[in-house]
């Protein structure tokens, strides 16, 4: 019977991850500042091609993935500079923008790193309860999560820099004209989003296969888990990924991938026709 | 005067119409092949080797003479894995381009979007993948190994040597589904035992649930007919969570060449049987690889897909060149002898008249913990049995309909 119960938290906590870690870049790029960026997958795929081939030069597997998540920040930021500041107040033309970014992006890696690169392995590590055996690694994502979060709320609640950028993503006019430097908020914060898929990407580099356009398989899941979530992302992206979590686990473990897929995405769909602000909209209404 | 001149024009006009005219009687207009293979999307890895062995073949042929004397014009286009695309690409090859032949497609879906489209034309289609069998189509002519040369020795030779219980994990389409029911009806006449049956949505890549799902049902072993980049994620974290169980299939190997990319052991334990891999050593196959890894260094894989592409444009060399006509028609007289053979790198194969399908010399293979590929049985030529067996016979009736195991023929 333990065994059946650890499976079920193993379960949950699995797709828990996934979305959390998938929708946590998003959550501030979209969530917070407005940004439809259709480019999200990519920053993915940028973290689990620099995980890979950093680990092909024998760098340890998880300085490997902190590398990268700090590439794809870095690039994010360079992403911001160049293309996105210039869209905050023309949101459907920065999706377009951040469409074709992502669209010559895959294009590109096709080209230049080929279609398929080797995988790189999970790393070692199961054990067994009951009849069932687990891979560790998995736990480690949920761990991982779980401190992402952590992470994110610290950083937006706790320090001075999650103060401003609030603010900023609040009234920018405002912000500024008392003193915050908000252009390079903006830059951090796109690059904490992107740092953040990077780190999705690097996470899950090796238990996938690379292609160019692995990012895809994480879009539909981290753009639902925002949207669910709402506009308050330190409140709702948690809660949605629980309750998404949940209704998939129980559907893939009795009826299986297709319906649990379809079962995921009608929730979503009920729960944006009655709370069309998202999960975070009854918290924080319950929380004053 | 100026009717002068006009007369003048129109002679000229005249003379060099002409001379084009003795120009193109000269030198015989190229023939053209028009190709669709995916190379970019998510298929790319498994459609890249199959431009470069229709390219090889086409170098190859030009270079000896082309066909009756023509060369052969190679238009490739890529659809992306898009089936939309796909549908429009073959309207562009079959009305602007005005192709002599059309071959090509990945998915069974791709095939069964392009199919309709072909079938009101008189432009003969070669598709040149394994796939799950059953189409009974005068237009179509297919050059991979069907299940009555996949299932019908893998999944007798699995229950013999692992056991009777299978749980299968397949792809959901119509090549997925219809895979799954040719392994129900073997392995109901087996006396074996489906014990879990799981259809998984393209692009997903997450397997835990899976895994335990299999781990619940207990299996003897796996038959895994998962299709694409994303669901392959399902070898990763079945050898992390150490799940250990023989594994079977009719596109993994040869085909996806996991082994090859994904890190050992993941693939440990995997079966296969296949009319090509790269692994075969006999010296026709070492030399056709020799010619293949000349032209293409960097291939990671010289997979069945890109070998079958590659006999594909022989086999309608042979084809036209037997019946001395490009038509559609004239080439399935040929093919109605019964003596449609190519001598291909794994030997002999030929075209059956009932079916338009392709004999195969098949061997079981299976894949050792540091990926290293044996040959476990070798069945000889297979003949593709199967559609004549249930009434397709494609040299007196053109059904253009695609049959499973529960979608037969009506008796008339």
């Amino acid at each position: 019977m333990s065994a059946e119960l650890f499976s079920v938290f193993y379960q949950f906590a699995d797709v828990f991850a996934f979305l959390i870690l998938s929708a946590a870049g998003l959550a501030i790029v979209f969530g917070m500042m407005g940004v439809i960026n259709m480019a999200h997958g990519e920053f993915i795929m940028c973290g689990a091609y620099v995980t890979v081939g950093l680990v092909k030069l024998g760098v340890p597997l998880a300085i490997a993935q902190a590398l990268a998540a700090v590439t794809a920040g870095l690039i994010g930021v360079a992403v911001e500079y160049l293309i996105v500041r210039r869209l905050y107040k023309r949101p459907l033309d920065s999706l377009l923008a951040t469409w074709g970014l992502s669209l010559i992006v895959t294009q590109s890696m096709l080209l230049i790193v080929g279609s398929s690169i080797t995988g790189i392995g999970t790393p070692e590590g199961s054990f067994a309860i009951g009849g069932y055996t687990f891979s560790t690694y998995r736990l480690v994502l949920f761990a991982c999560a779980v401190a992402v979060l952590i992470g994110l709320y610290v950083t937006f609640m706790k320090t001075r820099f999650g103060v401003m950028a609030r603010a900023t993503m609040q009234n920018a006019a405002m912000a500024k004209a008392l003193g915050a430097r908000t252009g390079r908020i903006y830059a951090i914060s796109f690059g904490i989003g992107a740092g953040l898929a990077g780190l999705c990407g690097a996470l899950y580099a090796p238990t996938m296969t690379l292609i160019p356009t692995m990012g895809a398989t994480f879009v539909v899941e981290s753009f639902v888990t925002v949207v669910v979530g709402g506009a308050n992302v330190l409140l709702g992206t948690a809660p949605a990924a629980v309750f998404l979590a949940m209704i998939r686990m129980a559907l893939n473990a009795s009826y299986g991938q297709i319906i649990g897929q379809i079962g995921m995405l009608f929730a979503v769909i009920l729960i944006i026709r009655v709370l069309p602000e998202g999960l975070s909209s009854v918290l924080v209404r319950r929380g004053r | 005067m100026k009717s002068g001149h006009l007369l003048k024009a129109a002679f000229l006009g005249f003379v060099l119409g002409t001379a084009a005219f003795g120009a193109a009687l000269a030198a015989e207009p190229p023939l053209k092949v028009g190709l669709l293979e995916d190379v970019s999307g998510d298929l790319a890895f498994m459609g890249m080797p199959k431009l470069h062995g229709s390219q090889l073949a086409v170098e190859e042929i030009n270079k000896s003479g082309g066909i009756l004397g023509r060369q052969i014009e190679l238009i490739h286009l890529d659809p992306q894995g898009d089936n939309a695309r796909y549908q429009e690409f073959a309207r562009r090859l079959l009305s602007r381009d005005k192709v002599d032949v059309l071959i090509g497609g990945i998915t069974s879906a791709s095939r069964e979007a392009v199919r309709p489209i072909i079938d009101r034309t008189t432009t003969p289609y070669f598709y040149t993948n394994q796939y799950e069998g059953g189409v009974c189509d005068a237009s179509m002519i297919s050059m991979g190994a069907v299940p009555e040369q996949q299932f019908s020795t893998l999944i007798p030779w699995m229950v013999e040597k692992f056991g009777k219980k299978v749980y299968v994990i397949a792809a959901d389409y119509n090549f997925g589904q219809i895979s799954a029911e040719w392994n129900r009806k073997i392995m109901k006449d087996l006396g074996g035992e489906v014990v879990g049956e799981e259809f998984i949505p393209l692009g997903v890549s997450q397997f835990a649930q899976t895994i335990q799902n299999i781990q619940k049902a207990k299996p003897d072993w796996l038959l895994t007919i998962n299709v694409g980049a994303a669901q392959d994620s399902f070898f990763e974290q079945a050898a992390a969570a150490k799940l250990n169980l023989p594994m079977g299939s009719s596109i993994k190997i040869m085909l996806g060449f996991e082994h090859k990319r994904f890190k050992p052991p993941a693939l440990n334990n995997m079966h296969a049987t296949a009319n090509w891999f790269e692994e075969i050593d006999t010296p026709e196959a070492n030399d056709f690889k020799k010619r293949w890894r000349a032209k293409f260094p960097d291939e990671l894989y010289i997979n069945d897909m890109g070998y079958n592409a590659y006999n594909a444009l022989y086999m309608y060399k042979a084809l036209v060149e037997k019946a001395k006509s490009t038509k559609l028609e004239d080439m399935r007289k040929v093919i109605a002898t019964g003596d449609a053979c190519i001598d291909a790198p794994e030997g002999k194969v030929c075209i059956d008249p009932k079916s338009q399908h392709t004999s195969h010399r098949m061997r079981l293979i299976s894949v050792g913990p540091q990926h290293e590929v044996t040959v476990e049985k070798d069945y000889g030529t297979i003949k593709p049995y199967w559609l004549g067996d249930i009434g397709c016979d494609l040299t007196k009736k053109n059904p253009k309909d695609q049959y499973t195991p529960s979608h037969l023929p009506n008796k008339s």
